[in-house]
């Protein structure tokens, strides 16, 4: 029997996520957002967040209803200004989200580093900038690296297209971006999906997320 | 070859485009380096890269082409090409940060003689900080090339003895696009040479930049 549970709802999807949660939330923009859970997670009512995406939401949907519900305490993420994000824009400039910018790289590289075991590493990302103040620097082979420190999720909130009984996942063009990272780097992996599928309806040589790191799978009807 | 007048946008993605070696993995930021693409010849087989995770990306997409989960980095819906592959953000990243993209095409708020660019924050105290993948990019591509106009609206030159805009990355730039001259940079003897005029003299250059051209 997989470990894998096929949730029936979007709020036996999210159930459990706790206050002072770090919420991994993929997407870029909207492609690969998991509007569902999101809304799911508004509803459950967890709040004072840690939100680690790499956007601070479009618009009045997915993550920009969470701010505007005012569930998030943190933002970490890399490019939070955007043409339509005025909730965020409005809650930081009043002082009420507080923001980590990290360059977009070592995001997805810290997140994997987390779910790959690793303690730290050394990046030549941000050496010399703003971004690198009061971080340790060495250098290797003649070149300037700075230390960098993995980003754990106690949750992950993704978007994939097909998962299966098995928590095997595949995505659909750029709407892929952080979900294969973020699955990893949390303690609880959920996953939001056009359709689910039997075991063995995967072609095993194109599943991207192996099913060990999903958790959850919660299948949008349309 | 003699321009008696400064590049217009069209133009100058033009000569950028040109300089791009036929097979090359490029990325071209967010904004005006977009318009490179248009003039890229599809028999050069010139590969574009998305941070978002994409290989082979196509023009724009019109009508029907639009779909949601096919999005460049400005977010804009696009195609995809014959041969293309996508790939998370991990390994996207791998492709600029391990040196494996061979240009990549950025815009900026300063360029230093030593090739220091400045181009996510402008520092001031209201601005909402946000870096995307620029400083990715600028540590990892193996030729940097910035697309931008020479001059501020006030007439400042934007190619500086230092920046005093916050960094994006130290020494990175090797050539700068403007509409009045190409620029070739030589990052470690902070040595600047002017490889083309567009509308404007060797003397009028000199007298508006305050960094000594070669």
């Amino acid at each position: 029997m997989s470990r894998t549970t096929i949730c029936k709802s979007a709020a036996e999807a999210v159930a459990g996520i706790e206050d002072g949660a770090t919420v991994l939330v993929g997407g870029f923009g909207m492609a690969g957002m998991p509007i569902r859970l999101i809304d799911a997670l508004i509803d459950q009512g967890a709040t004072d967040l840690t939100i680690v995406s790499n956007n601070a939401g479009n618009g009045d949907t997915g993550l920009a209803a969470l701010l505007a519900a005012g569930r998030v305490k943190k933002v970490i993420c890399s490019f939070p200004r955007q043409t339509d994000s005025y909730v965020f824009d409005g809650l930081y400039r009043d002082g009420k989200v507080a923001l980590e910018v990290v360059p977009q790289g070592n995001l997805a590289e810290r997140m994997r580093a987390a779910g790959a075991g690793i303690g730290a590493f050394f990046c030549p990302t941000g050496v010399g900038t703003p971004l690198a103040e009061g971080k340790e620097l060495r250098t290797i082979d003649g070149r300037d690296y700075v230390l960098e420190f993995p980003i754990r999720g106690d949750v992950a909130l993704i978007g994939a297209h097909i998962g299966d009984r098995a928590g095997n996942l595949v995505y659909r063009k750029t709407a892929r971006n952080f979900g294969p990272v973020m699955a990893t780097a949390a303690a609880l992996t959920v996953a939001e999906v056009s359709r689910v599928v039997d075991i063995g309806d995967i072609d095993p040589e194109v599943v991207v997320t192996p099913g060990i790191f999903v958790d959850r799978i919660f299948e949008v009807t349309r | 070859m003699t321009i008696p007048a400064p590049l217009d946008k069209n133009e100058l993605a033009a000569m950028i485009a040109r300089d791009i070696p036929a097979g090359s993995y490029v990325n071209l930021g967010i904004g005006q380096p977009t318009l490179v693409a248009d003039h890229l010849k599809p028999e050069a087989e010139v590969v574009l890269h998305t941070e978002n995770g994409m290989l082979g990306m196509g023009a724009a997409a019109v009508g029907d082409e639009v779909d949601q989960d096919l999005i460049n980095a400005g977010k804009i819906p696009v195609t995809e090409l014959a041969g293309a592959s996508y790939f998370h953000h991990a390994d996207s990243f791998a492709m600029m940060r391990g040196g494996h993209l061979d240009v990549c095409v950025l815009g900026a708020f300063q360029v230093s003689r030593c090739g220091d660019l400045a181009n996510w924050h402008t520092g001031a105290p209201d601005a909402i900080p946000a870096v995307g993948g620029a400083m990715d990019l600028a540590i990892g591509a193996k030729n940097v090339f910035v697309m931008m106009s020479l001059f501020t609206k006030d007439g400042t030159a934007k190619l500086v003895p230092e920046c005093t805009y916050p960094l994006t990355g130290l020494g990175c730039v090797s050539r700068i696009y403007t509409h009045h001259a190409i620029f070739d940079i030589d990052a470690a003897a902070g040595a600047v040479r002017v490889r083309e005029t567009f509308g404007i003299s060797m003397s009028e250059l000199r007298s508006r930049v305050t960094v000594e051209l070669a």
